[in-house]
């Protein structure tokens, strides 16, 4: 079975997505090798949602995308990794909310990721997790020089083995 | 995202992207790709249904550890249980997002 990369892209998007290249700089293989065993492993989730700590943390900017339509928040938001539902806030102009809100667990499935460390198929999971924003048509420059190296500094100093990653 | 996942890998840290275009993260050359054809907002499948959300999870820890080489792409093969259309209709927001108005012609 291959997934359908389009089955829920309105058609006329298609284009923009279609004989995708890869970006300047960045048309070389990388790859770092799984070392561990999973099982004694730690991981961090990276969700695009644009979530962040409800009375914690600032929301991501929505106001200046809707002034400037092609800038999309480049910042990031740690998320401490027991954040419980109805702990996080959503702001992401481009997706519907309402069942990320429901159960954060389709974007940024922590408690999943507890369970699979409880059942010792994973070795655990570092203190925080990452939130981006992923619309980001004008601020691909900023995530490459700041956002990533912060990120990368995050998963370093909290002792990450690998990252799952997953855009909305 | 592949973007992001590209500049940790370089820095020595193994990433997988789970996703629902996973043509659009290997043509970006993305190191470990995870497809699901679910509407967008849901990489790890539908709220509350810890099984559907435990096989994707568990599928990219799979990947994560396990894949031999750069480029690797897994597909999860899980039907997305509403019909296509009202799928379709609900991932999108209620307003039309700034970008989209503005190519619409109403920004």
């Amino acid at each position: 079975m291959r997934v359908d990369s389009y089955t829920y892209l309105p058609r006329s998007f298609r284009g923009l997505y279609e004989g995708a290249t890869p970006l300047e700089g960045e048309d070389e293989p990388v790859w770092a090798p799984f070392e561990k065993r999973l099982a004694d492993a730690r991981l961090t989730l990276l969700t695009s949602a644009g979530l962040h700590v409800v009375g914690e943390q600032e929301p991501f900017d929505a106001e200046r995308e809707r002034q400037e339509p092609t800038w999309g928040d480049p910042t990031w938001r740690p998320i401490p990794h027991s954040t419980t539902q109805r702990g996080l806030g959503m702001t992401h102009l481009h997706v519907n909310d309402a069942d990320v809100l429901a159960d954060h667990e389709i974007a940024l499935p922590a408690r999943g990721l507890d369970r699979l460390v409880a059942e010792g198929i994973v070795g655990g999971a570092t203190e925080h997790d990452v939130s981006v924003m992923g619309y980001q048509q004008a601020g691909l420059a900023e995530w490459r020089t700041r956002t990533a190296p912060e990120i990368v500094s995050l998963l370093r100093d909290e002792g990450a083995d690998g990252v799952v990653l997953a855009p909305v | 995202v592949p973007v992001l996942a590209r500049r940790i890998e370089a820095e020595g840290i193994p990433t997988v992207v789970v996703t629902m275009m996973p043509d659009v993260a290997e043509a970006l050359l993305t190191p470990r790709v995870v497809g699901v054809e679910f509407p967008f907002g849901h990489p790890f499948g539908m709220p509350h249904d810890q099984r559907m959300q435990r096989r994707v999870l568990e599928t990219a820890a799979t990947v994560l550890a396990g894949a031999g080489r750069f480029g690797t792409r897994v597909d999860v093969d899980i039907a997305w249980p509403q019909p296509r259309g009202e799928a379709y209709k609900s991932w999108q927001p209620a307003e039309p997002s700034p970008i989209v108005a503005q190519l619409l012609g109403r920004g």
